[in-house]
């Protein structure tokens, strides 16, 4: 099941800070950790992450549960680097057979995984402390965002848990029509084709639908909008901004004093 | 806002890379105020002459013909004037919370923040709606849903309110909430153009009925006893639910014979509580119940297409032959479609090719029929449905009542001997209500097994032999 829910305690001092202020400071801190290839900043970058995470009002094994697909592909990754990669400098750690593991290729490794976590965590932790449509909201009234374009988007996100459901009775009404796929990957992979294209037909004529109903009440209008609920951009969501910057910056600045930066480019 | 009187003179619509008319040859004057049931055959252009009348018909969609004005304006300059709420409650709401829901319309039509939430309390309080602001609309029932899609229209205060078959997705309960919504709802000086086959339900909230003829023009025009009076027979045998004309049920010619398949203490956690029962040869059986008691489940699970969660569903020796000690949910497809046929409630979900013929041939191919065979079921089923003038059509271009007696025609080709539907006159008109009757009592009574979970009281009254009620949780 695809989970879009929200799952921060509400009222969480951070939390409630304007949407477009936490996707505006979660990109500025990833974007600066950017700019380094060593593991020390991105180690920073964590600890800072995961120390602000009750700020938020996450808990832990909460995040941890939303990470998940991250935690898979840095297994995936580390696996891979650490076996097959060509670069074996520095010591030998390990060489059973074919299995060669050197301090260098190890390094390199755990540098690529904490990047991939400090980069992609502080947007795991927005998206699960904002509620979509405030997130809509303050796209329209704070980042002057179309609202064609935000409200558009919103309503198709709606529709996003329906297609689980409708993947499977669409599957259960080919199997009752005789077509299964049994143990051949070839028959699989076309059931799995024609099931997609059928899933894609039905939300391309629900959308239409959905598009009518909008305009019908309104939604093409020329009239220019009003806003139902007040998003506000204020001193505080300014200071997580700035907050975020700094914050990045000294993580960055840690490194180059210890000596460790490796500028991206150059 | 007041007004909300409708006048159409000669009016006609093309849909573009249509060529048939919609709609064609229409005069009509509605004064504002008047409640009006709009009725007509299958075809004959309700819902286009509700897109006219809403504005949804942009200029560059199709070619019109003759005028169509709201208080003697274009409706497309008119659209503040008018409210419309479809059929489908999922694919008009627009908002995660219910509140929201009503404010978009607000918001659209600039209406100062101040004034917004007042009015959205105001039309949630109008429409009977018993949850706070924040109920998230995926939380409603269908009926709740469309209360909410009508007060999201009557937020908007429209002069014209149109609602085009806004029941015909709900079953009973749901159905009712809303027409007493509509029933309480309405200013005096609202005019209502209400479009529903359900006649008898409908009758309460209008004082006015008009008759769309299929060819073009009106036909009839009047109170709904002139009306039914002069033209109450022929709407019937077109397939409208006019009161008074009941259909006589099909009883069993026969006993029912062997057992077909039996279900034990069968059920899935937290959709469907243990359930027994059989289901023999030669006999309908309806299955009813509440919202939420697992109907459709249970429809799943005997079909073969649902691993149940507890207990088991055996076939006898009579229905799958040496398969027998296997369970259905576990036999190749094939297999399966062989010897139970699944009718789905949704009947889009089932359709697999390009035509309706190949869909039709599909199952008899897929159960390895000779091509010879498969030409002569599927030509014999296509005359028996009414199917054959749209042997080339896409599945997907049919009308509701032409997708059901499709989705119905698959299930059969391979001929089962047991056959399981999931509400299959749901939004149907009288007309393929009474095919479906015939023709399950048709199959019923040459041997056949047919459970049909249901709603529908007249259809378990015109065609079943046993009733098996569901409770809830």
């Amino acid at each position: 099941m695809i989970s879009i829910e929200p799952v921060a305690v509400p009222g969480a001092p951070l939390a409630r800070r304007n949407p477009v202020a936490k996707v505006a400071a979660a990109l500025v801190f990833s974007f600066t950790l950017l700019a380094t290839l060593d593991p020390v900043a991105p180690a920073i970058a964590i600890a800072v992450e995961l120390a602000v995470l009750p700020l938020f009002g996450v808990r832990y094994r909460v995040l941890a549960r939303r990470a998940l697909p991250l935690l898979l592909s840095a297994t995936g990754i580390l696996v891979t680097l650490v076996l097959f990669a060509a670069d074996q400098s520095g010591r030998v750690l390990l060489d059973v057979g074919p299995v060669l593991v050197s301090t260098g290729v190890l390094r390199t490794a755990l540098g690529l995984v904490l990047r991939i976590f400090a980069v992609a965590l502080p947007g795991v932790i927005v998206f699960a402390t904002t509620d979509p449509t405030d997130l809509a909201d303050a796209l329209i009234q704070n980042a002057k965002a179309p609202a064609r374009f935000a409200i558009g988007a919103l309503a198709a996100f709606r529709l996003v848990p329906l297609l689980g459901q409708e993947w499977q009775m669409i599957s259960m009404a080919r199997r009752a029509r005789g077509v299964d796929a049994g143990r051949n990957p070839v028959a699989k992979l076309r059931l799995f084709t024609s099931t997609a294209f059928a899933l894609l037909v039905g939300a391309i004529r629900r959308g239409t639908r959905l598009a009518v109903a909008m305009d019908a009440r309104g939604f093409d209008g020329d009239t220019p909008r009003t806003v139902a609920r007040r998003q506000r951009f204020g001193l505080a969501d300014a200071l997580l901004i700035a907050g975020s910057a700094a914050l990045a910056g000294a993580a960055l600045t840690t490194s180059v004093l210890l000596g460790t930066f490796r500028p991206l480019i150059g | 806002m007041v007004g909300g009187g409708v006048l159409l003179r000669g009016f006609g619509w093309r849909h573009a890379g249509r060529r048939a008319w919609a709609l064609r040859g229409v005069d009509l004057r509605v004064e504002a105020g008047e409640r009006v049931l709009l009725l007509g055959p299958s075809g004959a252009g309700k819902s286009t002459l509700l897109s006219a009348l809403a504005g949804l018909l942009p200029d560059d969609s199709g070619e019109q013909e003759g005028t169509v004005e709201i208080d003697g304006l274009d409706p497309r300059k008119a659209r503040e004037r008018v409210g419309i709420v479809f059929q489908d409650p999922q694919s008009q709401l627009v908002m995660a919370r219910s509140g929201d829901d009503v404010a978009f319309g607000l918001e659209n039509r600039g209406v100062p923040t101040e004034e917004i939430w007042p009015r959205v309390d105001e039309a949630l309080r109008r429409v009977g709606f018993p949850y706070p602001r924040d109920r998230s609309t995926a939380a409603l029932s269908g009926g709740e849903q469309q209360r909410l899609a009508l007060a999201g229209a009557l937020a908007l205060r429209p002069g014209l309110l149109l609602l085009d078959e806004p029941t015909a997705n709900l079953d009973p309960d749901g159905a009712a909430l809303v027409r007493g919504a509509v029933a309480g709802a309405l200013d005096a000086d609202t005019t209502l153009i209400l479009v529903e086959h359900r006649v008898a339900e409908a009758l309460p909230l209008v004082d006015r009925v008009v008759v769309l003829e299929p060819g073009g023009g009106v036909r009839a025009d009047g109170t709904p006893d002139a009306v039914f009076a002069a033209h109450g027979a022929a709407l019937a045998a077109e397939g409208v639910w006019v009161p008074g004309h009941p259909i006589a049920p099909r009883r069993a010619t026969a006993t029912p014979g062997d057992v077909l398949l039996t279900a034990d203490r069968l059920g899935l956690p937290s959709r469907l509580g243990p359930t027994d029962l059989a289901v023999r040869a030669g006999e309908a059986l309806a299955v009813r119940g509440p919202n939420g008691a697992g109907k459709s489940t249970l429809a799943l699970l005997l079909g073969g297409l649902l691993k149940p969660g507890t207990g088991r569903v055996t076939a006898s020796v009579e229905l799958a032959g040496a398969d027998h000690r296997t369970p259905p949910h576990r036999w190749r497809a094939p297999a399966l479609a062989r010897r139970i046929g699944s009718v789905f409630q949704d009947p889009e979900h089932q359709f697999v090719t390009g035509t309706v013929f190949d869909e039709l041939a599909l199952g008899p191919r897929r159960t390895g029929q000779p091509e010879a065979t498969v030409r002569e079921t599927t030509t014999e089923l296509l005359d028996r449905l009414r199917l054959t003038r749209l042997a080339a059509a896409n599945p997907y271009t049919l009308s509701g009542g032409e997708a059901r007696r499709l989705s119905v025609a698959t299930a059969l080709a391979t001929a089962p001997r047991l056959l399981i539907c999931d509400e299959p006159t749901f939004g149907q008109d009288r007309r393929t209500w009474r095919e479906l009757v015939d023709l399950f009592a048709d199959l019923r009574d040459a041997g056949h097994g047919v459970v049909t979970v249901t709603h529908d009281l007249d259809f378990v009254a015109a065609v079943a032999d046993r009733t098996v009620t569901l409770e809830r949780g």
